[in-house]
């Protein structure tokens, strides 16, 4: 199978289902890049390179360049949306939502719902997210909790290439708004992705890893680290389940459970804030749903209440490591009563 | 004056609809039937009749907090919507939704809106569908004088110009953002500012049916034409309190007595026709008790609507979710 | 290290295997081992398999204990003679536990490939093999919803003696997806096409299921270019099929769905592992997939039957033709072994559903190789 980027794996989801689909179109600040320059006119192709090279294949009408007015633009996705085309917005850095957060949890989350059923509004919003490459405070965080709070939405979170195209195109040909999340560190990590197009399902979580003592659920960014982190509890006899759900919602809570049949143990590692966070979340429902399977009390990895420090130190006191992983998995395994 | 009888029957039957069903709104909520709060049109009438005279299923509209008016004017069911604001199984919205988030996509109407400046990015998304679909559709954003201080607003204008959307934001100016007088709200003037961004832009007196369908006239067929946005500063009196339960204490009685008597779209359309003779007194007192009887009709079946069923309360939140 | 010294490493079996667990030692270090004698159940996320031993001699050491996932490659055990030295074994051991030897799997190791054959796009795995340069081939057919993978434990024991290629018929694995009308003429011509495309004259067709069906009809329309056919569970030799099999498989949208439809396979149901699962998920997904996989059933299996009837095309094959069947098989009857041609070698396996290449690889290779042998090529 053919070896691909995150990125080029995101961007072929895009292509092929704007072959597929007439009306699907891309939008976003500088998803060509050049508009009403002298120069290149598809110069950037999204802020992370992304959407590069739709323009050619689509031109101008289908890969809109916008101005950087978020409200104006996000809205105006749900108003095509609700009116029948498909539109996938480009959103540079999760961060920037709050400038439009009205046009996602008021408006086109809650169309179907407060319209008695009768509205379909089939958009994607993609964005970057998270820690890691210095860049602070308002470039980094991991909010994908704040929209899984919001019922109307689904929130997506791929940790592969290849989840990161099915998933992708699922959420394109998806009828609901969908808040796709890429994270930022891994557009050039490689996977096997096939050409064709094929769609991963919301609300299926990928079991990447079965072993009998923890389970470890994690997201994005943080699935790599819990793989690696399993790899090294291995060498220790000790055996992890690796669980990556792929999208917080829906939430494929059945197959955490599952596992915990036979682990008895969990660990939560999530890159969003602790509170209200997707750890805290599962740990919830867990707890409430799977209490007589727990051997141990449930573990949870994520960042300080704080905001994204920009300084190397402090960014890597912050990120959940393969270390605290590891020793998350360590207390849990060790705890007795 | 170029409108048909046929057309001019039209306006003013739609206008008087939505000035009883407005009342009539009012007058109910103090039998506590209607749950929440409302917040009327009575007085905006010719805004929504002379826009929505140029538009048709395929042209869009985005609302307000303030959408009655709209969504009669845009041909929504008065039964239905009435059945709603009533929270029954039998509203346009199932119960779901209330009086500020009437919605009928199949007529073209998408969604009375909770959020001041809610409508102005919708109808730009609905305009850039009926551009890239070439239907020859235009949308029509509402908002007010007090929406028209949005950032959102400001980003659509600015949007509609860039990407020369079939749009028409019409901004009713009642006078007042809730409570608060636009004379003291709103920096500047609204068809300069229009005209900032490069959009053509009138004021309308929007007691005079026809000469909002004059001024709209003009704009969807500049959307049509694919000349991109238009603003329309329609000014209009908002005879009632910004919502059902304000005593409307910081308007006096005298501004609101002199609003009824001189500026009423209804008054000022007889003004107009009657002495012209192109329609009779009596002709118009008929369409203004058919009015009164068809709401009428709409709250008693509203009355005896059934109520939502409590198992209803998370169904249709997603098309789908497993 | 002596040359008498042979270490046991983790085994890789088909593409997707990373790494696997030690389920169950069948040795216990200090026995004799015969070559070609069950060493170690080892777990994969597929399914479990039976690790033999390549060489004669005395199991040392069991390097890793059972129940512990070890990356493929790493060594997890040593055969040795007798009387190699107890330190020189702990050399080995202690040199050797840290690295994953993969060597096998880059130098000579299984090619995957897409070949254009006509319209269709053909995927296949060539699994370099031992032979002169006319050592006839095998060619690997797998079965209705199967792929390449279904012969992960058989290809390289076959490649010890010749060369192996798997293919993905179309609508299936990572072949294209357009499949024509779906019928077995199509499919037969898709294998005798790529055997065209490859070059290759003769082969040994093997073939499961469905695959079987395909490898029938390919030899009797292509007598001279089929060396053998061998034919396991296969479909054409009776009316009986699991209906309820097919439109599971077709109708499977989740896990859990799947896992029931697949554990019929099984003799043991459990056999099935979650990445089967997600394997066969996987292919479900693509687009075109679903669409050719109900067109191909619509053609062979209406209503729950098998359409196709190829006694009578049996009965006038010129080649060798050995037959491979699980006596627990419940997908398609054993009982369609009864009536078969006369010359037909038949081999029944006790313990294996309708999976036996998965189930009983070494009793497959074994009927398989003593086919070949008929052929004399």
């Amino acid at each position: 199978m053919p070896r691909k980027s995150f990125r080029q794996a995101l961007n072929e989801a895009m292509r092929l289902e704007m072959r597929r689909d007439p009306r699907v179109f891309v939008m976003g600040e500088d998803v060509a890049g050049g508009k009403g320059a002298s120069g290149e006119q598809d110069a950037w192709g999204g802020a992370f390179g992304v959407t590069k090279g739709l323009l050619a294949e689509f031109g101008p009408e289908r890969v809109r360049d916008t101005p950087i007015t978020e409200s104006a633009f996000v809205g105006a996705a749900a108003g095509a949306a609700m009116t029948g085309l498909r539109p996938v917005v480009e959103i540079m850095f999760v961060d920037f939502m709050g400038v439009c957060f009205d046009q996602i949890f008021n408006q086109a989350a809650k169309f179907r719902y407060m319209f008695g059923g009768k509205a379909v509004t089939p958009m994607v919003l993609r964005a970057t997210f998270g820690a890691g490459t210095r860049s602070a405070s308002q470039h980094s965080q991991a909010l994908y909790p704040l929209f899984t709070h919001i019922p109307g939405l689904k929130v997506v979170v791929p940790s592969s290439p290849y989840d990161a195209k099915g998933l992708l195109i699922q959420a394109i040909r998806d009828d609901d708004p969908v808040i796709f999340l890429e994270h930022k560190a891994m557009y050039d990590d490689m996977g096997e992705v096939p050409d064709g197009a094929y769609v991963v399902p919301f609300g299926e979580a990928g079991v990447l890893r079965d072993g009998g003592d923890v389970t470890i659920v994690a997201y994005g960014r943080m699935v790599g680290r819990a793989m690696e982190a399993a790899a090294r509890l291995a060498r220790d006899g000790i055996e992890a389940t690796v669980v990556d759900p792929r999208t917080t919602s829906p939430l494929d809570i059945d197959t955490i459970v599952e596992t915990l049949e036979e682990t008895g143990r969990l660990v939560i590692v999530d890159e969003a804030y602790p509170r209200c966070g997707m750890a805290s979340d599962i740990a919830g429902i867990v707890a409430e749903e799977a209490f007589g399977l727990l051997k141990a009390p449930i573990q949870k990895v994520t960042p300080p209440h704080a905001p994204v420090p920009y300084a190397p130190e402090l960014e890597a006191a912050y990120i959940p490591s393969v270390e605290k992983i590891e020793a998350a998995v360590r207390k849990a395994v060790g705890w007795t009563r | 004056m170029q409108l048909a009888r046929a057309d001019l029957l039209k306006a003013y039957r739609t206008m008087a609809l939505i000035r009883v069903f407005e009342e009539r709104v009012q007058r109910e909520m103090s039998s506590g039937d209607i749950p929440g709060s409302t917040h009327l049109y009575a007085g905006q009438e010719a805004s929504a009749v002379g826009i929505s005279m140029h538009l048709t299923d395929i042209d869009r509209v985005a609302s307000t907090h303030r959408g009655h008016g709209h969504s009669i004017a845009k041909g929504c069911d008065v039964d239905g919507m009435m059945a709603e604001i009533f929270a029954r199984a039998t509203g346009i919205c199932h119960g779901k939704g209330g009086s500020m988030h009437i919605a009928d996509l199949d007529k073209g109407m998408l969604g009375a809106n909770g959020i001041v400046g809610g409508a102005p990015p919708l109808a730009c998304g609905a305009a850039l569908t009926a551009k890239l679909t070439g239907s020859g559709a235009v949308a029509v954003a509402y908002t007010g004088d007090g929406g028209f201080n949005q950032g959102t607003t400001a980003e659509s204008l600015n949007l509609a110009r860039v990407w020369d959307l079939p749009v028409i934001f019409a901004i009713e100016d009642n006078g007042f953002a809730e409570a608060t007088a636009s004379s003291w709200a709103v920096a500047g003037d609204i068809v300069v500012r229009a005209a900032g961004y490069g959009i053509p832009a009138e004021r309308v007196d929007g007691t005079d049916v026809f000469a909002v369908h004059e001024a709209a006239g003009r704009a969807v067929a500049r959307g049509r034409a694919g000349e991109g946005p238009t603003v329309l500063h329609i000014t209009v009196p908002r005879y009632l309190g910004h919502f059902s339960g304000d005593a409307d204490t910081y308007r006096s009685s005298a501004e609101k007595q002199a609003m009824r008597s001189e500026r009423d779209c209804l008054k000022v359309f007889r003004a107009k026709v009657v002495p012209a003779g192109l329609i009779d007194e009596a002709e118009l007192d008929a369409i203004d008790a058919e009015a009164t009887a068809a709401v009428e009709g709409a709250v008693v079946a509203a009355r005896a609507a059934p109520r939502p069923d409590p198992a209803t309360v998370a169904t249709d939140v997603y098309v789908s979710y497993p | 290290m002596s040359a008498a010294v042979t270490p046991v490493r983790m085994p890789r079996y088909g593409m997707t295997m990373t790494e696997g667990a030690v389920a169950r030692w069948l040795v216990t270090p200090g026995e004799t081992v015969a070559a070609g004698q069950d060493l170690a159940e080892i777990e994969t996320t597929k399914i479990t398999n039976v690790e033999t031993a390549a060489v004669a001699g005395v199991l040392r050491r069991a390097v890793v204990e059972a129940g512990r996932i070890v990356p493929v490659g790493t060594l997890i055990g040593v055969i040795a003679d007798a009387g190699v030295p107890d330190a020189e074994i702990d050399a080995v051991v202690a040199t050797q536990s840290a690295l994953v030897d993969d060597a096998a799997d880059t130098d000579a190791g299984p090619v995957d490939e897409v070949v254009p054959v006509g319209a269709l796009s053909i995927a296949l795995r060539r699994t370099p093999g031992a032979g002169s340069s006319d050592t006839v081939p095998v060619v690997l057919i797998h079965g209705f919803g199967g792929d390449r993978d279904n012969w992960m434990f058989v290809e390289t024991r076959l490649a010890a003696e010749r060369p192996v290629l798997a293919l993905d018929l179309p609508g299936h694995g990572a072949s294209g997806t357009e499949i024509g009308d779906g019928t077995l003429a199509t499919l037969a011509a898709a294998v005798t096409g790529l055997m065209d495309t490859l070059n290759l004259p003769r082969a040994h067709l093997v073939g499961h299921s469905l695959g079987g069906a395909v490898a029938l009809a390919a030899a009797a329309a292509r007598p001279e270019a089929v060396a053998s056919l061998s034919l396991l569970a296969p479909v054409g030799f009776g009316p009986e099929i699991d209906g309820t099999y097919i439109a599971g498989f077709l109708a499977a949208e989740r896990r859990k769905d799947l896992k029931d439809i697949l554990g019929r396979l099984f003799a043991d149901a459990d056999a099935v592992e979650r990445r089967m699962i997600d394997d066969v998920l996987r292919m479900k997904r693509r687009d075109g997939v679903p669409e050719a996989l109900a067109t191909i059933a619509a053609a062979l299996f209406p209503d729950g039957r098998q359409a196709v009837d190829l006694r009578a095309d049996a009965a006038s094959l010129a080649c060798p033709v050995a037959v491979v069947w699980g006596e627990a098989d419940r997908i398609i009857p054993i009982a369609h072994t009864e009536e078969l041609p006369t010359g037909f070698t038949v081999t029944r396996i006790a313990g294996a559903g309708h999976m036996p290449q998965l189930e009983a690889p070494a009793e497959v290779v074994r009927a398989l190789r003593d086919g070949f042998a008929r052929a004399g090529a």
